[in-house]
This record gives C-alpha cells, structure tokens and sequence, in this order.
C-alpha cells in the first residue's frame, strides 16, 4: 500500500512542477538555516568532557565586601578565588581530588637555532589536575604535592608543544626555556583541548584557547608570572603589596573531584562551614550561604558561554523555518484541494479518509525528504561559513552524524506537520458533490 | 469598488487568505526587528571615538629579553627617536592600551578618600608626553598634561599621590553635573587633581553598560615599550603602510632581541575594522536573512494567487464575457492581495512589537522606534503587488470564451 502511495504522490508531485520546487526550496531554506544555527548552539553548549564532566564539581566563596558594588557587565569577582581561600581548600582536601590553577601565556624559545621564539598558552595548577581532568600522559608524568611545597621548576609539555620545541614528543628530562626561567621537562600529554575549556577564566577565549603546557602553581606565584584572565581586586587599604598573594584579590580556578551524591552534599556542607569560619574571622561579610558548589555542566550553564548573538540567529532561522512552513501550509492546502475530483473518485471507490489521510502525508514526507537533502546542503554552506567568521568557536562549527540524521528528521517532521490541516481539509471533501459538479 | 466583493470571495477561501495574513505578518513582524538590529549595529559601528584614526598607525613590539628596567626606558626613548625622525610621522609614544586593542584596564574612581566611599570602574589610559597630540585629542576645558607631570609605571603603581588626570567630557558631566571639572579632583591612584577635560575619549573596547562607552581618563606615564604599543602619527594617511615597514625596519635596526612583527603592526582604520567585524557580520546575515524571508513570502503569494487565478479560471470568463475589462479583472487580483497584505500588517506590527518587548528584556536593546513599522508595512505591500502582478495579469489574458466552455 505504500509503494502505491509513494508512486501516487511522485505522478502529483511531478505534475506540478513549479509548485513542488517551490515548496522544497522552502523547507530546504528553513532548515538549512535553522540547522546551521542548531549545529553551532549544539556544539558551543556540549559536554566538554564526557565521562568525567560528572565527577566535576567547582566551589565558589563570596569573599565581596557588603558593599561591594559591581558594573552591570563586568565579570563577578567571586567567579575565582582568592589565593587564601584556594590554598585554604586545597589543603583540607575534602574532596577525592583538589586541584587550583590559573592560566598564563608565555613566550617559548625552541631549543633549536634559527627558530622564532612564540607565545603560548598554559596552565599554572597544583599536583593533582592531571588525574582530576583525566589527561593522558605519553611520556614521564606530572609533579608530586612535594614539587608544589618547593616550588620545583619542572613542566609537563602537551605533545605539540613539546614537538614544536624539541622536534619531538619523547623529551622527559630536557630543559624548556619559558618566560624568562628554565624548567625540567618531567611529563609529555597527548594533545587536549575540551572545548568549551570550562576550567579557565570565564573572560577568556574559551572555544579557542588550548593549553600547551602545565607549571606547578607555587612557581607562578613565587616568580610572578603573567596570568590570563580576570583579576578583581577590591582592596583598598593595602595597596601596597599582598599582590596575588592578597586576600582581596580573585584569580585562581578551583575544581573538584566528587565521586558520590553524599560526597557532594558533605562538601556543599563543608563550604558553607567555611564561609562561616571566615566570617567569623572577620574576612568575610556576606551570608556564608552564598557559598556555592556547581556541577561541570551546572558551571557551564551559569556562565552562559553562548553569545547573545548566535542565540539571535537561532531564533532568526527558527522564525524563518516558520515562515516557510505557513507557506508550505498554504500552498499544499492549495494543491490538495485542486484534486477534489481525484479524491473524490478514489473516495467513491472505497478509500476510507485514514487512506486518503495517509496518502496526501506521504506526500508531503516526501517534499520534507528532497527538502531535507537541500536542507543539508544549504546547512554545510552555512556551517562553512560560520568556520570562516572570526568568532573563536568557529572552528567547532562541524556535523556529526546524529545532527546530520536530525537534519532529516526536523525537515520530514515540519513537511509532514505542515500537511496536517491541508490533509485533514483534503479528506474531509464530500465526494457526492464533487462527483456531481463534474 | 467591489470590496465587499473581494471579502466575501476571500470569505470562502478563509484558511487559506488566513494562512497569507499569518505569513505576511510574521515576515513583517520579523522584518521590521531585522531592520532596527541592523540599525543598531550600524550605528553602533559609525560611534567616534574621538581619536584620530585615519593618521594612526600602531606597532607592537614584545621584549624577549627584556633586561633591566632602566635598560628598557633606555631602549623606548631610543625606539621613539627614531620613530619620530621617520619622514611623515609627526609624533610617537608608548601608550597602554590602545582603542580598539585587545587589553582594557579599569581603575575604581571615587569623589572622596575614604575607603567606604563609593566608586565606579573607569577605563584608564597612560601614555607618554606627545599622547594627546599623537591621539589627535581636542581639549574641551583645562589644558594638557606638561612634561614635569609624567611619572614612571612603577611610581604610579607604587603609590605616586598627586599624579594629574585628564578625563572624559562625558566622566566629567558623570562625576560633576553642571560643573567644571578642571581644578577639581578625583581618587583612582591616590588624589589626582583633573587639570583638563577632553571633549570625547571612549573606553579602548567595550565593556559594561553602554553609558560607560564614553567614560575613560588617562594619566601622564613614561612606559617602556615592554607596557605599551608605540602609536605613530602619520601626516598622509595614504602613506601609513609605508609608514609601518620604515618603522618596523628602524626597530630592527638594533637593541636585544625582540619579536617585531607586521603581525603587531596596523593602522589603527584597520584595527577598527577587527573590532567591529562581528557586528558587520550580524548585519549582513540580518540582511540576507529578511531577504530570504522576503522572497519566501513572495513565493507563497505568487503559489496561492495563481491557484486562485486557476481555480476562478471560469468565473473569470463570465466576468468578461458580461463586460468587464482586462483592467477589472487585474486590479480585482490585486485589490484582493492589498487587502490580505493589509490585514498581515496591521496583524504583524502588533507581532513587531510583541518580538521587540521579548528582545528587550532579554538583550540590550532598546524599543522598537516607529518609524520602523511604516516602513516594514511598505516593504510587505509593495511585496505583495510585485508578487501577485504576474498571477493578475494572467487572470486578465484569460479570453472571455472560457465562460462558454463546460470545465
């Protein structure tokens, strides 16, 4: 019964041209334009890390004076922790693995001759950040808690990097110039860049930036290295000097490992207890319940990477998809009831209306097929040019298969959504009077 | 005319005529956004900054062996000598940050010492002697920073007090309503006495409220080139990328080693343009995006009215053959178009205006002015009577004969 139908809409469809492309050019522009819109918002708000991203937890202080009054659009201080609190949380080890880090660019010199020197981006972070983000290593490993304590100059390389300087990636115990210090080479990690990269500051480049190196935290902070990314001070009495050491001023990233719902809650516990702590301290002056704990993807949400303009052009290309699919709607409503003759006849022989109903979806399944296919095409161009805009999540901007089914889907499910009311007015025709006319 | 005519006709074709109102006003609604968003971008884009640009020209440079401070100082007063001896620069000097750079730095202002007092972020510049000039500020009150004022980074950081201050014109109506500023001061580092007002100087990118745009200060500091740019001056705008490669050549011409680059180099026209190149981006595809919308909405007008012209094929005839004119038959197809497009502009500008008020709360955009809607109604109806012009005169070329005809 199928194939019949399926042939009956082929000879309708063919018989009306002109109306046919007319009605898949239309689903074919709404979605590709919507699609391309989806696949960029699917990409820009996916998990960066699956697998692990559950066991990912960062806690947040509010060590704000009362009143403290931030611009309407400049970045939460709170956001990063100060270096006390860090290093308070880091040293209660509360949770199955802690690690704090800040990120810092600086300028890499390759061990060979002849070679320009070039900025790159890294990370500064305590011990455990390896086995908290689950990074990969090729060759030797990270630094101990000891290295931490002493400030030891070594570095963990990420593949490129180390390629990029030496030539090559097995490289452990030689010595990479960076900045203006020399570190001992203990670790190589294959290449990783999560993207978004949740665990850096919210100011930066997120969809872009990729860590190339990894230094011990204490390093960065007794030589006082450049660091990326927000430093909100609101001190104002010690001008003079804490720096980052400075208890009024928020740089460093916290994360967690939290491995069970108990673990979670005793942790969130543990927070709040602490901001009672430093308040009574006299530190802090806000409700020690403004402490708070995310989840990787509960961060990423309250953070809300995803620009207000490609939330824009989402809805530009949904309205749009809508546009034309009142336009299909009208046009099929047009068609079917041009063949009140022929419906009428087939109606007169015996078809129920469900057949009628079922003949004139398939129909308009297959506009959404053909539409879906340009659809596509019109999506790659459109996510072709999304990778030449300058934005730093372009290059994220690539199907996978799942959107690439979907594409077909949405298109299949607004054709056939579109014929609902021209369907059900097509076999609602009263084959009597029709008959008759003729 | 036979309006009533036309409505009742329309009366028996109610799903779809209603489905061609619906089109046309949701095109219409969305339109007339995609105008005021474009509009907003483009005005965004033409804001003064009230420097300079088509003479500027700034030059990167980053220290990989940076040396002693008083080496760097040394290096940067060397650098800017030859900058300023380079033919068609009329001035040089390091200056932190740059408009339209990548950095921006913000100071807490206050009216009052005390530490409790309130204070509002304000975007700072430093610069050397020749900033202003190099900048092409104007002055609006007050007078410039003299050569005695400057004070190196460290001081200033360290705790310099009495360091002077030029501000904005807008921070000074800010700060002091109806006032002078000049003679007055301000807390960022320290007490800063304000000596001079500039008639407008934004902040080098935006950041935080709209208003904010306008607010910015700058203080009178020797940096070495490690902290800044160098910002040349260039007397003949047509010779600015000549300009740069003499320029880069002249700093390669010794000191330490150092990453010097037509990477960091740019005009400051060009550096604009970077700044501003996703608002042209969003314009553009807000552009295409109406004119798909457009054409699609044209295309269903033209699919129904010929329908209808098909379907009327014989009650045309009739018409004709008792008399009616090719011209009747024509403006009636277009009477009817005008009269839906009519009802999908009514219906879409109380679309427009639902869409700006859903716009308004959740970005920073303003209200949806007026003037707009007009012009999205004129948009739609001459839409409208494009689109139905070929399905009306093909109702007219239909010869009287039909009515004669049996089906």
């Amino acid at each position: 019964m199928i194939a019949y139908y399926v042939d009956l809409a082929l000879r309708s469809l063919r018989r009306s041209p002109v109306l046919t492309g007319l009605m898949v050019l239309a689903i074919g522009l709404g979605i590709g334009a919507s699609m391309t819109m989806i696949t960029v918002l699917h990409v820009m708000t996916d998990d960066p890390l699956p697998g692990r991203s559950a066991h990912l937890y960062t806690p947040h202080l509010d060590p704000l004076p009362r009143d403290y009054h931030r611009g309407e659009n400049s970045p939460d201080p709170s956001d990063n922790l100060t270096w006390p609190d860090a290093m308070g949380l880091l040293k209660a080890k509360r949770a199955v693995r802690q690690a704090a880090m800040a990120g810092g660019t600086l300028l890499a010199r390759p061990a060979q001759d002849g070679l320009q020197p070039f900025y790159v981006g890294g990370r500064y972070a305590t011990a455990d950040i390896f086995a908290l983000f689950g990074l990969r290593f090729e060759y030797g490993g990270g630094w101990s808690s000891a290295d931490d304590a002493a400030g030891a100059h070594v570095v963990v390389l990420a593949d490129m990097l180390a390629r990029k300087l030496f030539g090559r990636a097995d490289v452990v115990g030689r010595t990479a110039h960076l900045g203006e210090l020399d570190y001992r080479v203990i670790g190589v990690v294959a290449d990783w860049s999560p993207a978004p990269q949740f665990y850096a500051d919210n100011t930066g480049t997120q969809y872009s930036d990729t860590d190339r190196f990894f230094l011990p935290l204490s390093v960065a902070i007794d030589k006082d290295l450049p660091v990326n990314g927000n430093q909100s001070g609101w001190g104002s009495d010690d001008k003079a000097g804490s720096g980052k050491r400075g208890a009024e001023m928020s740089w460093l990233q916290f994360w967690v490992e939290l491995d069970t719902p108990a673990q979670v809650a005793a942790y969130r516990q543990y927070l709040v207890d602490y901001s009672v702590e430093q308040k009574a301290l006299g530190r802090f002056e806000r409700p020690p319940t403004d402490a708070k704990l995310y989840s990787l993807m509960g961060w990423l949400a309250h953070e809300n990477l995803v620009p207000d303009d490609v939330q824009l052009q989402l809805w530009l290309a949904l309205g749009f998809l809508f546009v034309c699919m009142l336009n299909i709607v009208a046009l099929l409503l047009a068609k079917f009831l041009r063949r009140g003759g022929e419906i009428s006849v087939r109606r007169a022989l015996g078809a129920r209306r469900r057949d009628i109903f079922a003949q004139l979806a398939i129909e308009s399944a297959l506009i959404g097929i053909a539409g879906g296919a340009l659809g596509l095409a019109i999506a790659q161009l459109g996510l072709w040019s999304v990778r030449h805009r300058p934005d730093d999540y372009a290059r994220l901007a690539q199907m996978d298969p799942t959107m690439l089914a979907g594409t077909f889907v949405l298109a299949v499910l607004a054709s056939v959504l579109a014929s609902l009311l021209p369907a059900w007015r097509a076999c609602r025709i009263a084959p009597a009077l029709q008959l008759k006319a003729q | 005319m036979h309006l009533r005519h036309i409505l009742r006709a329309l009366g028996r074709h109610r799903i779809a005529a209603g489905l061609l109102v619906l089109e046309i006003a949701f095109s219409c609604a969305v339109v007339c956004n995609a105008l005021f968003l474009i509009g907003t971008r483009l005005e965004r884009m033409q804001r003064p900054s009230g420097v300079d640009e088509t003479h500027l020209v700034e030059v990167g440079v980053r220290s990989v062996t940076p040396g002693t401070p008083e080496a760097v100082m040394a290096q940067t007063r060397t650098d800017l000598a030859r900058l300023r001896a380079l033919p068609g620069v009329s001035d040089a000097v390091v200056a932190s940050p740059i408009p339209f750079g990548d950095s921006v730095s913000f100071s807490g202002v206050s009216l009052s010492d005390d530490a409790k007092a309130p204070s509002m972020p304000v975007a700072q510049y430093f610069g050397g002697v020749q900033l202003a000039r190099t900048l092409g500020l104007k002055l609006a009150s007050g007078r410039w920073f003299t050569p005695d004022e400057f004070v190196s980074y460290d001081a200033l950081q360290g705790g310099a007090s009495g360091v002077p201050v030029i501000i904005s014109r807008a921070l000074a109506q800010h700060l002091f309503p109806g006032q002078d500023a000049a003679g007055r001061t301000i807390y960022a580092f320290g007490a800063n006495r304000v000596v001079g007002v500039v008639d407008r100087l934004v902040q080098p990118r935006d950041y935080g409220a709209a208003g904010d745009y306008r607010y910015a200060m700058m203080f009178p500091v020797d940096l070495p080139y490690s902290r800044g740019t160098y910002l040349m001056r260039v007397d003949d705008p047509a010779r600015r990328q000549a300009v740069i490669g003499q320029a880069l050549q002249a700093l390669k011409a010794d000191g330490p080693l150092r990453l010097i680059s037509p990477r960091y180099a740019t005009t400051l026209e060009a550096a604009r343009a970077k700044y501003y190149v996703n608002d042209r981006a969003m314009a553009w595809l807000l552009v295409g995006v109406s004119l798909l919308l457009l054409l699609v909405t044209a295309l269903g007008i033209v699919g129904l009215s010929s329908f209808w012209v098909g379907q009327r094929r014989r009650q045309i005839g009739i018409r004709r053959a008792i008399g009616a004119s090719r011209r009747d038959i024509r403006t009636y197809f277009q009477a009817e178009n005008f009269l839906i497009a009519t009802g999908g502009i009514v219906l879409g500008m109380a679309l427009a205006y639902g869409i700006n008020l859903v716009l308004m709360r959740h970005y920073e955009l303003g209200r949806l002015p007026g003037y707009y809607l007009p012009l999205g109604a004129i948009v739609l109806w001459t839409l409208g009577q494009l689109a139905v012009l070929g399905p009306a005169l093909r109702a007219a070329a239909v010869p009287p004969v039909v009515a004669t005809r049996s089906t």
